[in-house]
Formats: structure tokens, C-alpha cells, sequence
């Protein structure tokens, strides 16, 4: 833990407002300022003046690609909200635009921001009066407790299992050199700088594989699992391209349209959802149709999140009735669709047996109810009170460490390849290594040493 | 029971905890008792016959950088000496000496004899005496009472020792020695917790019943690196050792007996090490390593009894003597010693500050095994700082602390004091966040300061490091201002090393970054070079090859001491910190950290509760103000 680095945040919320401001505080703001700006006049960004503004670009410093158009403003320690110097970045709204710039500050030097940290600094430096001391552990406590939830989340998904698949193999490097470092006399293999460099490799292109992944935004589609459900034809397909707003998924009037299964992303009031439309479930002999059916039946237990959809202008029949059964300790949201149509459908059976769900009627073809699906999506995860920022700032930290990562095992190469001895080398992977831990949030302080008295056998 | 004197410190038991301890404080002015089961067994190696080793190694040139005596006194009776792991990077350079044991052990109680302000007493302590929270002097087996201001624990394995050799236990010491069966009790009665942890030594085989030739001889090197800072010229003739395996039938004896091991019949309940295990572990554990390696280790020159290294061992006497006989080069021998295994009380570290002073009784210090270590070195680095912060308790003085980024003596403390450990606690250097600078070259420069000032260091050896000190700092500034130019002799040695060739001239300093090059070779195109002494050379060349690597670990250490300078009262009530969770409020309220970098090593204790701790400090911090 650092206490007095420079630290950078997104501090609107993404996705609302016109504009987005990414905020920055600590020593170092300007100069990191100085790095990926480019101001409009070519005006020396070191001799700005304490409380004013610039008009530029933010720009990868690197290959001078631009990033946004901008206006940045400067203050100057101590008249500030944290009492150290403040750069704030006042760019276009909407995620794609901060997210880039947050990601160009931390590649330059900031860190990421955590929970709460900006009031934190600003109550440490005295900024905040005494009053509001409880106030402010309040506000660290639940934003960490908030994100840790998000984290978890996050962190049962792919992306999960692929970096523990790394910190695995880094371990066992680790582990290697620290055991032949240790105990240089016991019978352990050798560690050979070259095979070290071999197996950094690999785990350099399988990071980089990830870090483009998050580029792309495919790490971001680690989103809400959620799953639409429902026999043949009562409206699945239409709900999906009506979240979607665009054609997606061919609709009929023939149940049994949707054979196979049909996944998306989508942006629900900032939270990532991926959304699956799956094949009506029923009784089939078609052999397409019930492998799509058998998926549904699968996607049902790995959602995060089930949409079940009954048709109201039919009765219920077998097959919703076993659906229900199937949908026992899940999360669950009730959409009665077609209620453009006379109800005819049994809703005492179904209050009765889908306790505590809530229920939603809609009309998918006129797209009366869909919002108020939308809604009770981010309200039943979130239960409200999470910020769509966060979602975010939880996949712009991820890419963070695993840029960091990568470079410290970069490091490690090069300095095996320049014939540095493996002491030195192990120090970045090291690093590389309780970086990645910060993604699982597992504890990683002594897993090298348990890891050389499994795997070698050492001793006197 | 008659009053027998006034001491200022009391050290009991005179292992290597208590042999540094009753020295260093000694050393600080202080009146000084030593109390033992036996005075023969002073500085006793009942164990491995060796001083050092990876870590180790650096633990004994940070007792001598302090004025400790383990490095002095191995200097003087080493029967064999090497560097070990010099391939693989100057942090982890090792030292390690083969010692005469016996020769050890009375050359340091000679040393102690001589010390003017340690009395050397043979008794048993049985009680500790504690008024008020403090310690005011203690009882012994004979009748004496004995005052003192400060009292330091030391008491290794003895306590309450019970030694396992296959069906076999009973009470007992280490080699032959009584146990010490009163002092738990006493310690328990003043609220101290025990634990119960176990350690084991194999065989001693009479050298005459060892067929070497069919062993690979391990000599000594070449040229002998002291490991004290004051100590040159140490050569001398050298004994080897033997290098040989288990075999096949070994294993297949030890898998058969594993019927009768203690471990499975229960006999045993405490905690052994990990990398310490018993040769039927490490058959158990790894069945498909075929053979073992083992070191055969000569206990020193006046005896024929060879140590055998890596075969600790439980198994009931006949196994052994089956064990040891299927060994490459052991068909004949003779067991002088059974390998056992020993089960030993010590109490729960994190009951320590990191003064090694006991945190509910002031002026109670514990150091070594009984701390929950293990091995001779561990031991005397927390003797040496036990000795030296009783003396500073005496003189009402702060106490003395290193930190994780001063010494692996810090790292030892920090992590016994701080995580507790769950089985006897060694030393390694994959424990250090900072070990490019934690090096065994620079422990001189690191420490030997801070010894003098409260005290330790003698005058000599302080001139002695700053001559040293200004000699390196002189050469590298040298190195620095040195140019060569492309003159066909240069570019030949270059071409000879396989180094790029230079289009202008360039110093030597930055030649020596190449990693193809190094000061030694440079000699050869350095012509004014004059003759410097060994470790000199090498200091040069490590601070200037590795200078960037050493840059970013002190950047490191300037992060971690921000935390580190960020101290939390002793008195502080976590309970009534809103906000911290259940868990983290036991924690710190149990360890007492004294600062916000100590209180974010304790397990359980998270990121966010690191912030409340600080929001809550702050907030002291302004009440006092206003
Ligand atoms: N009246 C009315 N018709 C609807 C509504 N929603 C969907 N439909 C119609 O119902 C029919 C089936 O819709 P789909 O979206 O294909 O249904 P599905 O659940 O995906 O069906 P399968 O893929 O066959 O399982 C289509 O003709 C839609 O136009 C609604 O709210 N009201
Ligand atoms: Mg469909």
C-alpha cells in the first residue's frame, strides 16, 4: 500500500452527461499531464498556472495518436479538494472516451484510485473537518465493500480462471528459482535463465492475449449473465432484439424459431449484460432443436440472472410448469408478455410457485414494459446503490494490473537475456506475480514458499 | 532460598540466543548474569555441524556487522569453508562454514569467561518473578534469588523436552542433556501461551566404518571468505565432506517400518519443519524420487564421528541401523549417536514486540528457538538484538529495531513477531521484499553504524568499516572518471570477451555494467589499478553492475518506509474504531502494531481497514491539537 502516490479516477458517472472529467491528484499530476497532452497552442503544459484552463488533446504519448479533445484545468497544493495538486480532464462523455484517458494516465505513471481515496487524502491532509471523520470511513467501507462485490462478480468469470491459469505458472517459475536459489544444495534441477525466458514468453503473449481482449472490450463482455427463458413463442426472440434495438434474432410466428442459441452484449444503463436467447424449451424429436434445448436447459444454470417469459394470452401448460421446476434458487425475473392481448393465464399459479420473483408485464411489440426489465435488472444486482462507474473502473483496473504485469516480466526477460543472474529476474516476476493477485484479491504472501515444500523435495 | 545478587540483564540459557544476548548487552555496560543447565553445553551445536548457509549465512555477517561474536567465533574453528551459490547473483551470495564443534562451543564460553561484565552461573531458573507487569528477578533450582531490571529467555529446546526415537520416548534435552521442566510452568502461570513444536537430528557414524571411496568429495574453497567483518587471514587446512544417495532398499526399509514412526502412531503432536523433514517423510511425501542425497559432515577434527545430513529420522534404533546400512558407502557402519526426534514447548511470537520484549510483561525478553525458530543463526540474531534492547530497557532508552529494509535480522522479527509461524521458523531469502540490498557483502555498511551508535561496535571496528567504506567510494569514483580509449589493446581484450567494440573512449564504470565484463577482468586493460582487498573489489563491482537494480529496490524501501514512519500509539483501544471489521480489531488489538506498514502485514487485515486506521489516526491526531 502507497499513500502518497498519484492517483487517477473517472469521476463521472459513465454513460450519463455530455461530458466525462477524469480526475488526478498527487505530486506528479502535472508531469503526467505534461506527458499526453498536447495543448492547442503548443503552450508548455509545466507552466500552467494554478486555476486555469487548456484546450488540447489528451494523446498516447507513445505513438502521438489522439485520444480526445479536451480542456484540462490545473490546481495547485494546497487550495485544493485533497490539498495536493488536482489535473482534471474534462472530456466527452460517455465510457469509451474516459475509460482511454483513465487508461493513458495510469500508463504514464498515476495509479488507480482506490475506493474512496480521493476524500480519504483530502480528510488526511485536513482538508475535511474533523466532523466528518466518520463520514468519511463510512464512505471507504461501503465503496470497498461495494467494488469487493463487483470484484467477486467479476472474478468467477473467465478472466478469472485464465489469470489464475498465469499466476499458476508464474508460481511454479517463481518457485524453481526460489527453491534452487535457497537451497543450493539440495538435489533441485537447475534453473536455466533459458528456460526461465522460455516460459516468460509464454506468459507474455497469453497477457497480452488478455490485455487485447480488454482493448477490444471483450473483457468487459465478462458481463451480467443473463439468460432469456420460456417455451416456444411466447416472445423471447423479440424481447432480445427489443433490448438490443436492432434485428438480431429472427422472429416468427412458428414456435420453435430460435433452434439454437443466441448470445449478445448489451449495454444496460452502464452495466455490461451479455444476453442469451435460448431455445424454446419443450418436448422435441428435431434433433437441431433439442441440442438447442439441452443448451437452454444448461444456460439456466449458469446464469447469473434468468428472464422467464410466459406468453399471457395462452393458459399455462406442462411445459411452463416444468420450466418453473427448473428455475428453483435461481434469480429470477417474471415477464408476462403479450398483455396487448385478453390475459387469460393462471397468475395465482404462478405468484405461488415463483415466490419472491418479481413479475413484469410487457407488450414486446409495442415495447411497453421493457424498460421497466431494464430497471429491475440493474436494481437486482446492484440493488441500486452501485454506480455504473464502477463496473467499469473494475475492467480498467484489471487491464492496469495486467499491463503493470506484464511489463515487470518483460523486465525479468530482458534481464535474463542480457545475462543478468536469476536473482535479479525473479524479483520482477515477482512483482508480476502479486500484481496479478490483485485481480483474484487472493492472498499470495506466502504461496511461494508453500509451493517450493510441495513441489521439491528439500531438507537436511 | 537466599538473595544472591542484583543484575541489571539476565540471560537464561547460553545457546546462540543467549550467548549474542549476555555479550551484547554486556558489551553496552551492563552487569550481566548468565545462567545454564550446564556450562559444557555452552555455544552447543547439538545439531548440523555448520555455521551459515543461504540466508544464514547473512544473518551471522548482520550479528558481526552489530559486535555480535557467531562470525568471530566460527572464524577461529572452521574446518571447512565455502561460498555457496556464486553463480546465481550477488544476493544471494552464502556463506557456510563447517565448525569443530567442540572446538565452537569452548572458544565461545572462553570468550564469555573473559568478558568483564558477564558471570557465567550453572543452575536451573524456575520461576520468574514479575511485580506490577514487570520483571524483577527470578528463582533457581540450587535456592538463589537473583535481582535484575531486564531478564532475557533463552532456553532453545529444553523446555519441557521429550526425545522420540521410534517406540521409545522420555524426558530429556537434546544430546544426552537434561531438560528444563519447571520454567514452562511459571510461564504459564503468567499468562504466557505455549505451544509445542518438534525438530529432529540424525546419526553420528564413527568415520572409521565409512567406506568413502564409493562417495564424492566435497572440498572446501580455495579461497576462504571470513565471516567477520574484523577477520583477515584465516587460512587453513581444510576437511572435506562426502556427498552419497539412499538407495532403493532404503526405501523400501522405510516404507515397511513406517508402521512403527511416531508420526503415525501419534507419539508425536507437535509441528515439524518443513524443511527439515525426516527421511521417512521425504520418502512418504515424494515415492517416486528413487534415491536421496546425503551429506556426510565432519563434527571437527579431535573426534571420528561424521554427521550425516538428511537423514533426520524418528524410526525405532533397529530400523536405522537397517537405514543407515543401505547406503551408498554405510554398508558397515557404526552408529555412535541414534537419530530422534525432539518435541519442545515455545511460546506464541506474536506475544512479542519487535524489541523481542515481551508486550504484557515489561522488561521480559525472548530470543531463538523458544521464539518459534529454528537453526544456530536464527537464533543468535535474535539473541544479539534481545541482549541489546534489555541493555537499552536498563538505560531507559528507546528500543532497538531493525526494519524489514535494514537486515534479514528485521524480516526474522518482523515476520515472527508480526505472522506468528506455524512450524519452526527459517530463514530464507525469498522472505525479503529487498534482497539486492539486503546483500552479506554490505551488511558492514548497513549495520555496523547503528551498532555504534547505542554502543556494541568497538572504536576498531568502526574505523576499521569506514576505511573500508571510504576505499570502496574512492574506486568506484575512480571507475567513474576512468576513460579508456579504442586503442588497438583495448579492442583486443574487448574481442577477446566477446564485448562490442568502442568507436570513442568510455570509462571503466561503464564497462563494468556490461554483463560480459566485471571489474576483475578489467584489470588487465586498468593500469593503474592498485592491489585492493578481495571483498573491496567485489563491493565495487556489485554497486556498479547492479546499480540500477539496487536504485529500484531503494525506491521501494522509500515507499515502505513512509508506512513504516507512520507509528500507531501503543494504548490505542481498536475496539472503539468504527468501521474496522470484527476480524481486523481482534487482530490488531492481539499484535499492537507500532505502525501502519506493520499493521498491513498482519493477516486479516485488509486494504480498507488500513484506511480507517489512518482516517482514525488522523483524527487523534487533530483532538490533541485543538
Ligand atoms: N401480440 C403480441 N405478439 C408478440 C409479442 N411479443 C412477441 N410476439 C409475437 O410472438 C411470436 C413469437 O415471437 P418470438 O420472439 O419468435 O418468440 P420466441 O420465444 O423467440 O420463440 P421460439 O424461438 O420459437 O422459442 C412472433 O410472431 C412475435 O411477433 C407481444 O408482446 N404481443
Ligand atoms: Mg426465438
Amino acid at each position: 500500500m502507497i499513500i502518497d502516490d498519484t492517483i487517477a479516477a473517472i469521476s463521472t458517472a459513465i454513460g450519463e452527461g455530455g461530458i466525462g472529467i477524469v480526475r488526478m491528484t498527487g505530486e506528479d499530476s502535472l508531469n503526467i499531464l505534461n506527458k499526453v497532452f498536447r495543448s492547442y497552442k503548443n503552450k508548455d503544459t509545466m507552466n500552467m498556472k494554478s486555476y486555469t484552463l487548456r484546450y488540447g488533446h489528451i494523446v498516447n504519448p507513445e505513438t502521438d495518436e489522439i485520444i480526445d479533445e479536451v480542456i484540462v484545468s490545473y490546481m495547485k497544493a494546497p487550495n485544493t479538494y485533497t490539498r495536493e495538486d488536482v489535473v482534471e480532464i474534462n472530456c466527452h462523455g460517455g465510457m469509451v472516451a474516459v475509460k482511454r484517458i483513465l487508461a493513458t494516465l495510469l500508463n504514464n505513471g498515476a495509479r488507480l484510485a482506490e475506493p474512496g481515496e480521493f476524500t480519504k487524502r483530502a480528510f488526511l491532509n485536513g482538508r475535511i473537518d474533523l466532523s466528518q471523520a466518520e463520514a468519511v470511513i463510512d464512505l471507504i467501507r461501503a465503496k470497498t465493500d461495494e467494488s469487493m462485490k463487483i470484484a467477486l462478480e467479476q472474478t468467477k468469470g473467465k478472466l478469472s480462471t485464465k489469470i489464475k491459469h498465469l499466476m499458476d505458472k508464474l508460481l511454479k517459475m517463481l518457485a524453481h528459482i526460489e527453491a534452487a536459489v535457497d537451497f543450493p544444495e539440495d538435489d533441485i534441477e537447475d534453473v536455466v535463465s533459458k528456460s526461465v525466458i522460455n516460459d516468460g514468453k509464454e506468459i507474455v503473449t497469453e497477457i497480452e492475449g488478455l490485455i487485447k481482449n480488454a482493448e477490444t472490450g471483450k473483457l468487459l463482455r465478462e458481463g451480467l449473465n443473463t439468460a432469456i427463458v420460456g417455451k416456444p413463442n411466447v416472445g423471447k426472440s423479440s424481447l432480445l432484439n427489443a433490448l438490443l434495438e436492432e434485428a438480431r434474432a429472427i422472429v416468427t410466428d412458428i414456435p420453435g424459431t430460435t433452434r439454437d442459441v443466441i448470445e449478445e452484449y448489451i449495454n444496460i444503463k452502464g452495466i455490461p449484460v451479455k444476453i442469451v436467447d435460448t431455445a424454446g424449451i419443450r418436448k422435441t424429436e428435431d434433433l437441431v432443436e433439442k441440442i438447442g434445448v439441452e443448451k437452454s436447459k444448461e444456460y439456466i444454470d449458469i446464469a447469473d440472472l434468468i428472464i422467464f417469459m410466459l406468453d399471457g394470452s395462452r393458459e399455462l401448460d406442462n411445459e411452463d410448469k416444468e420450466i418453473i421446476k427448473m428455475l428453483e434458487n435461481k434469480r429470477v425475473i417474471v415477464v408476462i408478455n403479450k398483455s396487448d392481448l385478453p390475459m387469460v393465464i393462471d397468475m395465482d399459479y404462478i405468484k405461488n410457485n415463483l415466490i419472491n420473483h418479481p413479475i413484469i408485464y410487457t407488450s414486446v411489440n409495442t415495447e411497453e414494459g421493457v424498460e421497466q426489465i431494464e430497471d429491475k435488472i440493474v436494481e437486482l444486482f446492484f440493488k441500486g446503490d452501485v454506480t455504473v462507474k464502477d463496473v467499469y473502473i473494475t475492467n480498467v483496473r484489471h487491464k492496469d494490473i495486467l499491463t503493470k504485469a506484464l511489463e515487470s516480466i518483460n523486465k525479468g526477460i530482458e534481464t535474463l537475456s542480457s545475462g543478468f543472474p536469476i536473482d535479479c529476474a525473479s524479483i520482477d516476476l515477482k512483482d508480476a506475480y502479486l500484481k496479478l493477485g490483485e485481480i483474484t484479491g487472493d492472498t499470495v504472501a506466502d504461496d511461494i514458499i508453500d509451493k517450493i515444500f510441495t513441489e521439491f523435495c528439500i531438507g537436511k | 532460598m537466599y538473595n544472591a545478587g542484583t543484575y541489571d540483564v539476565i540471560v537464561v540459557g547460553a545457546g546462540h540466543a543467549g550467548c549474542e544476548a549476555v555479550l551484547a548487552a554486556a558489551r553496552m555496560g551492563c552487569k550481566t548474569l548468565l545462567i545454564t543447565l550446564n556450562l559444557d553445553s555452552i555455544a552447543l551445536m547439538p545439531c548440523n555441524p555448520a555455521i551459515g548457509g543461504t540466508a544464514k549465512g547473512h544473518l551471522v555477517r548482520e550479528v558481526d556487522a552489530l559486535g555480535g561474536q557467531m562470525g568471530i567465533n566460527i572464524d577461529k574453528t572452521y574446518i571447512q569453508s565455502r561460498m555457496l551459490n556464486t553463480a546465481k547473483g550477488p544476493a544471494v551470495h552464502s556463506l557456510r562454514a563447517q565448525a569443530d564443534k567442540k572446538k565452537y562451543q569452548f572458544t565461545m564460553k572462553h570468550t564469555l569467561e573473559l568478558e568483564e561484565n558477564v558471570t557465567i552461573k550453572e543452575d536451573e531458573v524456575v520461576e520468574l518473578d514479575v511485580k506490577e507487569n514487570k520483571i524483577v528477578g527470578l528463582k533457581t533450582r540450587n535456592g538463589a534469588y537473583y535481582e535484575c531490571k531486564a531478564a532475557v529467555i533463552t532456553t532453545g529446546t529444553y523446555l519441557r523436552s521429550r526425545i522420540i526415537i521410534g517406540e521409545v520416548n522420555y524426558s530429556g534435552g537434546p544430546n544426552g542433556l537434561f531438560p528444563a521442566n519447571e520454567l514452562s510452568k511459571s510461564l504459564l502461570d503468567l499468562g504466557v501461551a505455549l505451544r509445542r513444536f518438534k525438530t529432529g537430528t540424525p546419526a553420528r557414524i564413527n568415520r572409521r566404518t565409512i567406506d568413502f571411496s564409493k562417495m564424492v568429495i566435497q572440498p572446501g574453497d580455495e579461497v576462504v571468505t571470513p565471516f567477520s567483518f574484523m577477520s583477515d587471514n584465516i587460512e587453513r587446512e581444510q576437511i572435506p565432506c562426502y556427498l552419497t544417495y539412499t538407495t532403493e532398499e532404503t526405501k523400501k526399509i522405510i516404507q515397511e517400518n513406517m508402521h512403527r514412526s511416531p508420526l503415525y502412531t501419534g507419539v508425536i503432536e507437535g509441528i515439524g519443519p518443513r524443511y527439515c523433514p525426516s527421511i521417512e517423510d521425504k520418502v512418504m511425501r515424494f515415492p517416486d524420487k528413487e534415491k536421496h542425497q546425503i551429506f556426510v559432515e565432519p563434527e571437527g577434527e579431535d573426534t571420528e564421528e561424521m554427521y550425516i545430513q538428511g537423514m533426520s529420522s524418528s524410526l525405532p534404533e533397529d530400523v536405522q541401523i537397517k537405514m543407515y546400512r543401505s547406503m551408498i558407502g554405510l554398508e558397515n557402519c557404526e552408529i555412535s549417536r541414534t537419530a530422534y526426534a525432539i518435541e519442545y514447548d515455545c511460546i506464541d511470537p506474536t506475544q512479542l514486540d519487535r524489541s523481542l520484549e515481551l508486550k504484557k510483561i515489561q522488561g521480559l525478553f525472548f530470543a531463538g528457538q523458544i521464539n518459534g525458530s529454528s537453526g544456530y543463526e536464527e537464533a543468535a540474531a535474535q539473541g544479539i538484538i534481545a541482549g541489546i534492547n534489555a541493555a537499552l530497557k536498563c538505560k531507559n532508552k528507546e528500543p532497538f529495531i531493525l526494519d524489514r529494509s535494514d537486515a534479514y535480522i528485521g524480516v526474522l522479527i518482523d515476520d515472527l513477531v508480526t505472522k506468528g509461524t506455524n512450524e519452526p521458523y527459517r530463514m530464507m531469502t525469498s522472505r525479503s521484499e529487498y534482497r539486492l540490498l539486503l546483500r552479506q557483502d554490505n551488511a558492514d555498511a548497513r549495520l555496523t553504524p547503528r551498532g555504534y551508535e547505542i554502543g556494541l561496535v568497538t572504536e576498531e571496528r568502526y574505523k576499521r568499516y569506514l576505511e573500508k567504506r571510504e576505499t570502496i567510494e574512492k574506486e568506484i569514483e575512480r571507475m567513474k572518471t576512468t576513460r579508456v580509449s579504442p586503442t588497438e589493446e583495448v579492442l583486443a581484450f574487448l574481442e577477446k570477451n566477446n564485448s562490442a567494440e568502442i568507436k570513442s573512449g568510455i570509462t571503466l564504470y561503464e564497462l563494468i555494467k556490461r554483463p560480459e565484463l566485471g571489474y576483475f577482468i578489467l584489470a588487465e586493460i586498468d593500469k593503474e589499478r592498485k592491489p585492493l582487498r578481495r571483498e573491496i573489489c567485489e563491493a565495487v563491482e556489485i554497486e556498479i553492475k547492479y546499480e540500477g537494480y539496487i536504485e529500484k529496490q531503494l525506491q521501494q524501501v522509500r515507499q515502505f518506509k513512509k508506512m513504516e514512519e507512520r507509528k500507531i500509539p501503543k494504548d490505542l483501544d481498536y475496539n472503539e474504531i468504527n468501521g474496522l471489521r470484527l476480524e481486523a480489531k481482534q487482530k490488531l488489538s492481539q499484535i499492537k502494531p507500532d505502525n501502519i506498514g506493520q499493521a498491513s502485514r498482519i493477516s486479516g487485515v485488509s486494504p480498507a481497514d488500513i484506511s480507517v486506521l489512518l482516517i482514525h489516526l488522523e483524527q487523534l491526531r487533530r483532538k490533541k491539537g485543538e
